[in-house]
């Protein structure tokens, strides 16, 4: 049903893009036919797949770096109170920054390759993650900090044993943001310098006017972002489930 | 587990200076004291003291177990909500305390614990799937697991219907018999069933009130316990907060 609804859905963006071509006779080096897009795709298809894969290759890197260090900085700051009121406004401060202004110093710093993408993407997803997580870790139920103080419990094993189980959906929520987050941010890269990745294809080809091959790449680029999107939000899934104790084979 | 000590507690708590109780309160050893009182009246607050938890005010005052010792780690906690975790299994939920503390897990010892509270057949079920029934004995399973010599009881059968709650109630009567039981409650017929002594807070003083003669648990029928009801339950509309 979904599946069916979506393929229609499909189905009508591509009839108003055709529509439009032919409405407007706009010359194909302004807007290409659906069409004309689907060939250049074909016949590009290895220049395309080859940048794709860079891309990809940026953003999973990314997403892993970004997450890693989130939780990380999110742990560390529900652990400890100096750390969560010295941290937590200069964390915020830094969102005041557009991330984007940042591209052309990275590239300088870091230079051409897959890296200052890397960076780049980590930095985009590195604050949603930290601030979803974190206010998982800390919105917790007081009955069981009260339980574990009645228990004796340390504090590293109730952070182990219950706050991060506990803020698990909360990390599923920073995820799908992310996941929707780094491809920008590694796109946003290769726009500022690159030789590679389908932020790099996409302005080779606008500057050769070929923007029926730009096209394609975008269009690439999109069902990149909304593949990682449905795998991100399915682990998320799998993560609230966990967290509510729901398992997957009980209804 | 060691013979159990009573627990004095004497002392003023305050909330942002305004009195709320001036106590006196004597837990004697291995019995079950019923503290009563109506909302607000700081029940919780004088449970909450003793175990070291955050209650929003400041204590003047001292408490101790009548055998010197540290109370620390000494008392368990039951609750009215029955904290469970959701991701952890029946069982896992029972040896939670061993885990906080980085102990070994007594498996056995859980096992035996879920069987004497009837859940052995829900031992790998994930709580979710158990009614607040038996939730609540999950959690009574849990405050047996750790073995300590006072169990504090605040309000633990309140959120379950009566039928539940008379069953949950005669459980737990057999499983902490001959520990140091102070069960916090708002409810003059738990009290009277229970209760070695009953201990009323009104007007912002702790008095105890004279308990049947009959042994524990009496009979809800119980013409003693009936009557000891009735005036409790006066006594508790007749104060004010």
């Amino acid at each position: 049903m979904k599946f069916r609804d979506t393929i229609i859905a499909l189905l009508i963006g591509i009839g108003i893009w055709q529509a439009l071509v032919v409405l407007t006779n706009a010359p194909h080096f302004i807007l290409p036919s659906p069409w004309r897009v689907a060939k250049a795709a074909f016949e590009s298809r290895v220049v395309i797949a080859d940048n794709a894969w860079v891309t990809i290759t940026e953003v999973l890197i990314g997403l892993v770096i970004g997450t890693v260090l989130g939780v990380s900085t999110a742990v560390q700051l529900a652990l400890s109170k100096t750390a969560e009121r010295l941290m937590l406004p200069i964390l915020v401060f830094t969102q005041a920054v557009p991330v984007f202004a940042l591209a052309p110093l990275l590239t300088l710093w870091f230079g051409y390759g897959i890296w200052s993408k890397i960076i780049m993407a980590v930095l985009i997803i590195y604050f949603p993650v930290t601030s979803a997580f974190h206010d998982g870790l800390t919105r917790i139920d007081k009955g069981y900090r009260d339980l574990s103080i009645s228990m004796s419990a340390g504090k590293l094993n109730f952070m182990r044993h219950i706050q991060i189980p506990n803020a698990l959906p909360s990390l599923g929520t920073g995820l799908r943001l992310a996941a929707v987050y780094a491809p920008i941010g590694a796109v946003i890269g290769e726009w500022v310098g690159a030789s590679k990745g389908l932020g790099y294809l996409m302005l080779l080809a606008n500057g050769r006017a070929k923007i029926d091959l730009m096209f394609a790449s975008l269009i690439v680029l999109a069902c990149i972002t909304v593949l990682l999107h449905i795998a991100v939000g399915m682990l998320a899934n799998r993560l609230t489930r966990y967290a509510q104790g729901i398992t997957p084979d009980r209804k | 587990m060691n013979a159990p000590p009573g627990i004095v507690l004497e002392g003023q708590h305050r909330i942002d200076g305004k009195l709320l109780f001036d106590a006196e309160l004597q837990l004697p050893d291995g019995q079950w004291t019923c503290l009563l009182g109506r909302s607000g009246a700081g029940k919780s607050t004088i449970l909450r003291l003793m175990l070291g938890l955050e209650t929003g005010g400041e204590f003047s005052g001292t408490f101790y177990a009548t055998d010197q010792a540290p109370l620390e780690g000494r008392i368990s906690y039951m609750a009215q909500s029955d904290l469970l975790l959701p991701w952890l299994s029946v069982i896992e939920n029972v040896c939670i305390g061993a885990r906080l503390r980085g102990d070994d897990l007594n498996a056995e010892r859980a096992t035996e614990l879920l069987k004497r509270v009837g859940l052995s057949d829900y031992a790998d079920q994930k709580p979710s799937s158990l009614s607040g029934g038996m939730r609540q004995r999950a959690a009574l399973a849990r405050t047996l697991f750790e073995d300590r010599p006072i169990v504090f009881l605040d309000e633990p059968f309140s959120a379950l219907d009566a039928g539940t709650r008379a069953d949950m109630q005669e459980l737990a009567s057999e499983v902490l018999a001959n520990r140091t039981v102070l069960l916090v409650t708002h409810d003059p017929a738990e009290a009277a069933r229970f209760a070695h002594q009953i201990t009323v807070i009104s007007e912002r003083a702790l008095h105890n009130w004279p308990v049947p003669t009959t042994p524990t648990l009496r009979g809800i029928n119980d013409p003693a316990t009936l009557s000891c009801q009735a005036m409790l339950l006066d006594h508790l509309r007749a104060v004010t907060p």
